[in-house]
């Protein structure tokens, strides 16, 4: 098996913010709150420590702040090392200011990626929730001799979904033969999950060629453009996963948490996701309090009705206010006899008492960070 | 090496056995037991010295100490995880007097005088590692040093007819203790000791090696080192608490302090930012409660599912209740899983256990015709309950039924 203190995890934490632009005003796509008690970030990064990588960079461009706040010194992750461990890596002070792909992203950190002891390289974004061990996946790469490994998820997507990823067409050896970036394709499709393995060497390589011809793109200019020279093979990841790619799918991939089986798959005894520590108390249920099919962090303090919703960290219900197919952000405050239908509240929200808010299946109601309704 | 001064130390006693927890503490000290959903008992004292500025820390184990050491760490949890201090497990050691098991408190810490005195303290706070409570022993040291004293012992008003049970302080009206009597058969006054104690160090460590010197102690400061200071003229304090506190060293004071978490009027507000209690958290989802669910008046922590009733009763972490299992007024211990048609009343049920379906454990006390049969019922940890069997009140399981 692949030594994986020769693997040097890289995590990208602005990719893909457009796709869910009320979650990322204010911060990076990394750390969208999801789950009840998670942020994006702590999928890929806990999968890494899960697969026994030691040395992580997360490699970020702007609104890092509250990723920042996340990460501190990654003790939660049991990242915080004499050696390795997690380095937080901002766009650096004389570089080309804000990187536009992963590529120039790549070019700025060339540094950091050349003086770890690495040989293999894993990339990812923080946009698929997933428990997935990276370690047969890098075996499978240097098995096959690849330049590139792609992993991929199989799925029945639409246009909508389709437009904000890549779609790859796989021969009978695994082998990526034909790659379209953003296509309006709707239907079943082989889909990248935006992690990739490459060696350090040839990464280096192509990002110091990309720079000399002012390249950027990693699935535009690499993937696409050089598929013919390179072998890109294609892994399989056959459990399941979400991939953040709207509102909509923000909305149904934290519902579908309710889901035992499915929740069983992603949240591991053995391999657990880790994330910050916040020392709630336990949640109190008080009397008259009614709560259904419904996800629910530490600190919470319910005395109302709650169905169908994912409560985040120290979330008030008050006395006969009715929450349902609601996501409820760290702190947000339901006043008495409140109603709430199909929305999600960013953190600290205060909902007055006895008001009422509603928005559709199709289209939950936002509320931005700290508003008061 | 020379350690850097530190103003006050605090020593926590977490070596005791915890006997009348039976089933609770036949693998762990008394400290280590889990309380109120998240945490173990210890995790208060150690929040409370964190919460009050005191970062140096040393934990007295004796008794099964395995599960506390792994617990404590390095202290990270509690913020002790510090260059010039921290928190250290401190158990007996073998020196060239020979080997030694703490033999009392007062021992304790007379075994450890040469940590103590590496951090050059000029007050040591003792603590005990079995009580529940929020206190800011920054404002006892306050007092203390406004006072002069040389011991201040923190009281509670405690009711009269149960002031027998406590150690019981005779205090003037500048809060100076002129008598001291441990469990008085003919308590002369209801102020008690809370066991949380502050001296001056070198004082104290005078005693303590006088005490060590008098071949017929028992090495104790309730029994000891207290009278011999006020023999000897040394000031003593009373130091006034009135918060909430509770000694858990009962199955029922156990029971009766994690339920008293359910009750809004009683004041140990867990969810109060400014004074959180630490603990070392599982990593775990949140809880989810199920289509089927009904839950009421409890406490419930991450990694629990829930498909059945709950209703006053207080959940760790990791608790399974199946669909129509019913759980009233019990303290279920984190990894438990209660099967379908399961009713646990009135009961502690240990970690890791597996109770049946359609066992029936404990009853409710309105239930049973003779009150002294009735009792909190126990289940130890690791057990199985096998399906349909019947665990009476007041029953203390310790091996599968």
């Amino acid at each position: 098996m692949a030594n994986m203190a020769k693997v040097l995890g890289l995590i990208f934490a602005n990719m893909h913010e457009q796709t869910v632009t009320d979650l990322t005003k204010i911060r990076a796509m990394a750390s969208v709150p999801f789950g009840g008690r998670y942020r994006l970030v702590d999928f890929p990064l806990s999968n890494m420590v899960n697969s026994d990588i030691d040395n992580v960079g997360i490699v970020t461009k702007d609104n890092y702040l509250s990723l920042i706040d996340h990460i501190g010194a990654g003790d939660e992750w049991d990242l915080s090392r004499k050696t390795g461990g997690l380095h937080l890596l901002p766009p650096y002070g004389n570089s080309h200011g804000v990187y536009r792909g992963r590529l120039e992203a790549l070019a700025h950190i060339k540094r950091f990626i050349q003086d770890s002891n690495a040989e293999y390289l894993i990339l990812s974004d923080a946009d698929v929730i997933a428990n997935i061990d990276y370690r047969p996946i890098v075996d499978y790469h240097i098995e096959t001799g690849a330049d590139i490994t792609v992993v991929y998820g199989k799925g029945n997507f639409t246009t909508e979904q389709t437009m904000t990823k890549t779609v790859l067409s796989i021969n009978e050896n695994n082998q990526v033969y034909d790659l379209l970036v953003r296509p309006e394709i709707s239907g079943e499709h082989n889909v990248s999950l935006n992690m990739f393995v490459v060696g350090k060497d040839f990464m280096l390589n192509v990002v110091r060629d990309a720079e000399s011809r002012n390249l950027y793109s990693f699935e535009v200019d690499l993937l696409q453009h050089k598929l013919s020279e390179l072998k890109v093979m294609a892994y399989k990841f056959d459990k399941p996963f979400f991939q953040i790619d709207s509102m909509d799918t923000y909305f149904k991939s934290n519902m579908k948490l309710m889901d035992k089986t499915l929740r069983d798959q992603i949240f591991l005894a053995d391999s657990p996701i880790y994330t910050k520590v916040r020392d709630d108390a336990p949640t109190t249920y008080g009397l008259d309090s009614n709560v259904k099919n419904s996800l629910i962090a530490d600190g919470c303090i319910i005395e109302g009705e709650v169905e169908n919703c994912v409560l985040f960290r120290g979330v008030k219900v008050e006395k006969g206010a009715k929450v349902k197919n609601c996501i409820l952000m760290q702190d947000t405050v339901v006043g008495k006899k409140a109603e709430m239908n199909f929305v999600v509240t960013d953190k600290n929200v205060i909902i007055s008492e006895y008001r009422s808010l509603a928005g559709t299946e199709s289209y939950p109601v936002f509320v931005n960070k700290g508003a008061t309704v | 090496m020379k350690h850097v001064k530190k103003e006050c130390v605090a020593m926590l006693l977490a070596g005791g056995q915890g006997s009348r927890l039976y089933a609770l503490t036949q693998e762990m000290a008394k400290p280590a037991v889990p309380f109120g959903g998240k945490y173990r008992i210890i995790d208060f004292p150690l929040s409370n010295c964190v919460n009050s500025g005191i970062d140096t820390v040393g934990v007295l184990t004796q008794y099964q100490p395995l599960v506390l050491n792994e617990y404590i760490g390095n202290g990270h949890p509690w913020g002790l995880d510090r260059v010039h201090g921290g928190v250290h497990v401190l158990p007996p050691y073998e020196s060239i007097q020979g080997k030694s098991w703490y033999e009392g408190t007062a021992n304790a810490i007379y075994q450890n005088i040469s940590f103590i005195d590496r951090y050059n303290p000029d007050y040591i706070a003792v603590l005990s590692g079995d009580h529940i409570y929020k206190m800011n022993y920054a404002k006892m040291l306050d007092f203390h040093k406004k006072n002069n004293a040389d011991a201040t012992i923190a009281v509670l008003e405690v009711p009269w007819e149960e002031a027998s049970r406590f150690g019981i302080m005779s205090a003037d009206e500048n809060n100076v203790i002129y008598e001291f009597a441990e469990k008085p058969a003919e308590p002369k006054s209801n102020l008690a000791s809370m066991g949380v104690y502050i001296f001056s160090w070198p004082i104290l460590k005078k005693h303590l090696i006088d005490n060590e010197n008098d071949e017929g102690a028992s090495k104790d400061f309730g029994k000891n080192i207290i009278p011999m200071m006020l023999n000897s003229g040394n000031k003593l304090v009373a130091y006034h608490f009135d918060g909430y506190w509770k000694d858990v060293g009962t199955i029922d004071s156990l029971w009766e302090a994690n339920m008293d978490l359910l009750d809004p009027n009683v004041p140990l507000d867990l969810h109060d930012k400014s004074w959180r209690i630490y603990s070392r958290n599982p990593v775990m989802p949140p809880h989810y409660a199920g289509v089927h669910s009904k839950i009421e008046n409890s406490m419930i922590s991450e990694g629990c599912n829930i498909e059945g009733l709950v209703d006053f009763s207080v959940l760790f972490a990791g608790v399974v209740i199946e669909e129509g299992a019913i759980v009233r007024d019990s303290i279920i211990m984190p990894n438990t899983t209660i099967k379908k048609g399961a009713v646990v009343e009135y009961a502690i049920v240990g970690e890791d256990c597996v109770v049946g379906e359609n066992a029936y454990i404990g009853a409710r006390p309105e239930t049973i015709q003779d009150k002294d049969t009735w009792g909190v019922a126990v289940i130890g940890h690791g057990i199985t309950v096998s399906d349909n069997a019947q665990i009476e009140p007041k029953a203390m399981i310790s091996k599968n039924v």
